[in-house]
């Protein structure tokens, strides 16, 4: 799997890709509604609160909803590979990708978090089935 | 309240075209204002996007009008049903008296489409969505139509029905891209290739230039032509390909909902429906926000074969963005076709008797949502 596209971060989300670099799956979770979320904000998107902080999460999650790319959006992707939406124990959804095969993926399938390193030391998430 | 009547409706040329989006916006608005009885000196009000960044500015200093209002929104293909409710409103407040809402591109002959979309590097899908690589907007209509395959029966076969029907209805519009060519069967489209699973090339809108334009006013001149605005509603709802819970679920629930209150009726009394399909599974979705059909329900809709001509529930008359032209915004079309229907003015593929037709556009990654109602002046 080839990764080309380097994600530009910023001050808000500098910490999630900090903890990349240690494999660490870093959410904000809002101090005053508790709720997760991501991607990451400078306000709570469920209740509006500015006061955030960084939780490790467990990197348990179900696929909500796959799609196996066969053409690559742009020069240096080589598909196939399959995208997902994939629902985190902790509520929010992420866009990732499974590394596995198309004929063994379902919706509603149980997958774990694995780590994809990137050129420059920061790691994408991406995730496996469980037992798969 | 003051009633606004849509009294003009036009296509610009369609197709491969080789011409200008100025151009070909220009074809449209003459057109559209021709059919009105008007000129581009009773115009006062403008409505488009996708020509600059100026772009209503940009078509008023072409068009040599300084209008009193405009509006520049962009929401992708919904753009133009969002559109309807500024103007309705700037109408009857008196901002302005004739506004035009218009649209053009030659996407196909200026190959300016790409399959990745367009990356804004700033934003958070550049950061947390494009470094996976997800062809932009096909793979979230891709990962909506997987969800629909798992939980309803027969979900493939009625997304191909919604192609089957699409060309039907093409096949008997003399502009249509695929006018001409011949019907499809569930092989055509489940054996097309796959470019982003379950969906394949076939399940994909066209690519091709083209474009329209309406024209609003509170004087209705000519009755036997007349067709009245009396019901829009919007919802947008996300950017992000993660931000919608549940997939089956869309704005047009809540934009189908506000429209049908404005208007006073419901989904049984529309006669035409023309929602927009820039995939198959964009039209099995809205039909269900819409309360056409409920959640999984519009695979037994379509699967009835209701939809095709002669049918009890007429959906996309045109051949819609599937088979008769899809200028990357296809709103504008779905105003066209519902106006001349009302009207009468279908030729071949005319629905008897029709007084009350909706149009919904939809637009980026199911993001944006409107919906238009309208009605015939009898």
């Amino acid at each position: 799997m080839s990764f080309p596209y380097l994600p530009i971060e910023d001050a808000v989300s500098a910490a999630f890709w900090e903890g990349t670099r240690i494999q660490e799956l870093l959410l904000q979770s809002c101090n005053l509604c508790s709720k997760y979320q991501h991607y990451p904000r400078a306000l709570c998107s469920h209740c509006g609160g500015t006061d955030l902080e960084w939780q490790k999460v467990s990197g348990q999650g179900i696929i909500d909803s796959w799609t196996e790319v066969m053409r690559a959006p742009q020069e240096g992707f080589e598909a196939p590979y399959i995208i997902a939406r994939v629902r985190l124990a902790e509520g929010p959804i992420m866009l990732t990708r499974i590394d596995g095969s198309s004929t063994k993926i379902s919706c509603d399938q149980p997958v774990v978090l694995r780590w994809q390193p990137l050129s420059d030391g920061r790691a994408l998430p991406l995730f496996v089935p469980v037992g798969g | 309240m003051q009633d606004v009547f849509i009294v003009g409706a036009a296509e610009c040329d369609l197709g491969v075209t080789t011409k200008s989006i100025l151009e070909l916006q220009s074809q449209a608005v003459t057109r559209a204002l021709a059919d009105a009885g008007l000129t581009t000196q009773d115009v006062d009000g403008i409505a488009t996007n996708g020509i600059s960044r100026f772009s209503a500015t940009q078509l008023a200093d072409y068009l040599g009008i300084v209008p009193s209002f405009t509006d520049s929104s962009f929401a992708g293909g919904s753009s133009f049903e969002i559109y309807v409710a500024r103007a309705v409103e700037a109408l009857r407040s008196g901002q302005c008296s004739t506004v035009v809402i218009s649209f053009a591109s030659n996407q196909r002959s200026a190959k300016s489409r790409s399959l990745g979309g367009v990356v804004e590097h700033h934003t958070p899908e550049a950061q947390f969505e494009t470094p996976y690589g997800p062809l932009f907007p096909l793979s979230y209509y891709a990962m909506a139509a997987q969800r629909y395959l798992h939980e309803v029966p027969h979900g493939r076969a009625a997304l191909s029905e919604v192609a089957i029907s699409a060309r039907e209805w093409a096949l008997l519009n003399p502009v249509a891209f695929r006018y001409g060519t011949k019907s499809l069967t569930p092989a055509d489209i489940e054996g097309a290739d796959l470019i982003s699973s379950p969906l394949t090339t076939a399940d994909c809108c066209l690519v091709t230039d083209g474009g329209g334009a309406i024209v609003l006013t509170t004087k209705l001149v000519d009755k036997k032509r007349g067709v009245k605005i009396i019901g829009y509603g919007e919802a947008t709802t996300n950017t992000s390909m993660t931000s919608v819970d549940d997939l089956m679920v869309t704005g047009a629930v809540e934009s189908g909902k506000r429209a049908f209150a404005m208007a006073g009726i419901t989904p049984q009394d529309i006669d035409v429906v023309e929602v927009y399909d820039s995939f198959t599974i964009t039209v099995l979705l809205t039909l269900e926000a819409l309360g056409f059909a409920p959640r999984g329900g519009a695979a037994d809709l379509l699967l009835s074969g209701k939809t095709r001509p002669g049918g009890s529930f007429p959906l996309n008359t045109s051949g819609g963005g599937l088979s008769y032209c899809h200028p990357g915004q296809y709103g504008i079309l779905l105003l066209v076709e519902a106006v001349r229907q009302l009207r009468g003015e279908c030729g071949e593929r005319q629905v008897p008797h029709a007084r009350h037709a909706l149009a919904h556009g939809t637009g980026g990654i199911i993001s944006t949502h409107a919906t238009v109602i309208l009605e015939k002046v009898s």
